[in-house]
């Protein structure tokens, strides 16, 4: 059972304060939707917590377990457990997806201590199938080329492989068909009864028809301004954010 | 894996032992006619070869250092060893070696790869050959693989044709030092319609300081013929400054091909200054295949005469350039006949203040119609210390042929490095990781034991490369 406290977090990009105040628990066995209009901070709260160089945290504290994740570097967090699946991944041309995987496992392993190849190409051809990849899709170079449903596909592919305690998903939905969303949230409920959380954000109601969360946050300008369960994301759905920010008395025109 | 990698290489140059061999004979320091004309005689030579070298140490006497490329006014020429010799024949059995070049050779892992996947291999020891064999498979099909000085006896009337043909000593100072001097370096013969697919290797070691080594390598693959023949060079770090400056000539004949692999890892204080040519015939290909990893200055732009209908010539090289290497070399490509094409790419990495330029020529000739040529050189440069320069020159004497010409040069991208870390590797690992895929296409196109090698070597050069 882990456990990943946001608290009071603060994020500025440049100069220009973006998150506000972030206050957030997550426990394993729990999926957290975050929803909220553009440029209100969710992707600058899942970069954050990775430690991507480009954002400052100026107040504020990220605790996983109660070891302070500000303190390590973006490849400590990642072997502390804490996965991002980005909205943008990197293209590595020369580096095959597979040998890229078996190496990013390896890396959360004792070093004297490699998953056996068998194991690995076993669990590989079985997570592939399950989010309906093409064999050949191990033997690409890493996300060189791909689609972005392709891209995204192969997010969730090194999720389940990589077997985070938490994950977060950033705009995971973004440019994918509706079977495609279908298959994305197929892996990430397979995950759900293992010992993993996720925090996923996104605009749209529609992912969490699939994936079903147990708690939505909607934030807006640096903020979660109100807490619900799966059907506040579809009050926004059906009303918008606009009648929600009324209701909160916030001036999203302001922003 | 790189961990334990870089554990076994202890953090030093991996080849840079040394072994105590005193040499059976040797011209001593400097070099004049006299030595030019004992060399020759130590190798009991035919006449015309000693008028070649002499005709061609007047010519070195005379020719300016090449004025374009790194300044090489700090190679002291008095000092260096022009000749040694360590052993007394070239033996056909590894247990014929002398005992300490035998092992030396064996920390190498040249036996080893004799055995396990070579049709033919070669071991040159400063100036002379001194292991030769080739399986009898390959020997019954009437190859011939041996050291030039073995072909100049045995092969007169081919050498005579051949030698300094593509290459005349007039060509440049080093090329002309080469031919006053030469010795050792590997002479192959493949038979018309005989195709080799197997690597035939030589390996050059260089064991002392101050030495000169001047392997001179003659290949010609006869029509409807082929070969892949790879060299690898090594040499022990010294203070004093050694020499390497090897010519060789290559002649693809008609329907044949020729595959040239090179892997370059001499220490930092080897000039490395070779001279590499050759032609293509009707409907011939000509791969050279070059990496660069070592050495303290490397000079060096093989080039491919397409001289006979539908040739092919390709050239696809590494340079690696760390900590006060210089690095100045390319390709060139001279279409001398219809329908002839091109091909080079050139991968560069500098480090910790090395420098690595790119210096390439094609050429049109006016005969050249309806050629074409594709160059793509792509350059990382990895801090702010270090240089890279890409040089091309292009002449084009016909109207109907096609040239295209990409250059990119980039730093690792900071995106790049936070997606691979954000999966769990350190940020050396992710260098390394972003560097190896970056020199893919070269590696893959060497045999597969070459490629585990040039890998390590790569992840050993990376090395501390994140401060």
């Amino acid at each position: 059972m882990s456990r990943l406290e946001i608290k009071d977090l603060h994020v500025e990009i440049e100069g220009k304060k973006i998150l506000k105040g972030v206050n957030l628990t997550l426990k394993s066995g729990e999926i957290h939707a975050i929803m909220g209009p553009n440029g209100t901070g969710k992707s600058t709260l899942s970069a954050a917590i990775m430690g991507n160089p480009n954002y400052e945290v100026t107040q504020g504290e990220i605790l996983l377990d109660g070891v302070n994740l500000l303190e390590l570097e973006v490849d400590e967090r990642a072997r502390a457990g804490i996965f991002l699946a980005m909205q943008y991944p990197s293209e590595i041309p020369g580096i095959t997806n597979a040998s890229f995987i078996k190496d990013a496992i390896n890396a959360q392993r004792p070093s004297d201590q490699p998953l056996s190849i068998r194991k690995f190409i076993k669990k590989l051809d079985e997570t592939m199938a399950l989010l309906e990849m093409p064999e050949s899709m191990a033997d690409r170079y890493l996300n060189e080329g791909f689609s972005g449903g392709e891209k995204k596909r192969n997010e969730i592919l090194q999720m389940m492989m990589i077997e985070p305690k938490f994950a977060i998903l950033d705009e995971i939905d973004s440019g994918l068909d509706i079977d495609a969303l279908k298959v994305v949230a197929k892996g990430v409920n397979q995950m759900r009864p293992h010992d993993f959380g996720a925090l996923i954000i996104t605009h749209y109601q529609r992912l969490l028809n699939y994936i079903v969360p147990d708690v939505v946050h909607i934030m807006m300008d640096g903020r979660v301004v109100t807490e619900g369960g799966p059907e506040l994301a579809k009050e926004l759905e059906a009303n918008g954010y606009t009648e929600l920010a009324a209701k909160l008395g916030i001036d999203l025109a302001d922003k | 894996m790189s961990d334990q990698i870089i554990d076994e290489l202890g953090g030093a140059y991996q080849y840079g032992f040394k072994d105590d061999v005193t040499p059976t004979y040797t011209t001593g320091e400097g070099l004049s006619e006299d030595i030019v004309r004992e060399i020759s005689e130590i190798k009991n030579e035919p006449e015309w070869m000693l008028e070649f070298r002499l005709a061609a140490y007047r010519i070195y006497r005379e020719l300016p250092m090449p004025n374009f490329g790194p300044d090489l006014s700090q190679l002291d020429y008095e000092n260096i060893n022009y000749f040694r010799r360590d052993a007394d024949h070239v033996a056909r059995d590894w247990d014929d070696v002398p005992e300490e070049i035998k092992e030396t050779f064996e920390r190498l892992g040249v036996p080893e790869a004799e055995r396990k996947y070579l049709a033919g291999s070669s071991a040159q020891y400063e100036s002379e050959v001194v292991y030769h064999n080739m399986c009898e498979d390959f020997k019954k099909l009437g190859i011939v693989f041996m050291s030039m000085d073995a072909a100049v006896q045995e092969y007169p009337e081919l050498v005579q044709e051949y030698f300094g043909k593509l290459i005349p000593p007039t060509d440049n100072k080093m090329a002309a030092l080469n031919s006053a001097v030469w010795s050792g370096g590997t002479f192959i013969y493949v038979p018309k319609g005989v195709r080799v697919t197997t690597p035939i290797q030589s390996y050059f070691r260089i064991n002392a300081g101050n030495s000169g080594q001047f392997e001179r390598t003659l290949i010609i693959v006869d029509e409807d013929a082929s070969v892949n023949y790879v060299e690898g060079c090594t040499a022990p770090n010294y203070s004093e400054d050694s020499l390497h400056a090897a010519v060789v000539e290559v002649n693809v004949l008609k329907n044949s091909y020729c595959r040239y692999t090179t892997i370059q890892n001499w220490s930092d204080n080897v000039y490395s200054l070779e001279t590499k040519r050759a032609q293509a015939l009707e409907n011939s290909t000509m791969e050279w295949v070059d990496g660069n990893l070592g050495s303290k200055m490397t000079m060096k732009y093989p080039s491919v005469y397409l001289n006979g209908e539908g040739a092919r010539g390709t050239m696809l090289s590494i340079a690696f350039a760390g900590k006060d290497i210089i690095s100045d070399t390319g390709a060139r490509m001279l279409h001398n006949a219809k329908n002839t094409s091109s091909s080079i790419v050139s991968k560069s990495i500098c480090r910790d203040g090395g420098r690595v330029d790119y210096r390439g020529q094609v050429r049109f000739g006016r005969k050249s119609d309806g050629s074409i040529s594709h160059v793509e050189c792509d350059t990382i440069i990895m801090d702010d210390k270090s240089a890279s320069d890409t040089i091309p020159y292009n002449e084009i004497l016909n109207g109907n042929v096609s040239l295209e010409h990409e250059a990119k040069v980039s730093k690792i991208s900071e995106e790049q490095l936070y997606y691979l870390m954000s999966r769990g590797l350190s940020e050396e690992k992710a260098t390394e990781m972003i560097v190896m895929g970056f020199v893919e296409p070269f590696t893959k196109e060497l045999p597969m034991e070459y490629a585990v090698e040039l890998n390590r070597l790569i992840e050993y050069q990376m090395e501390g490369s994140v401060g």
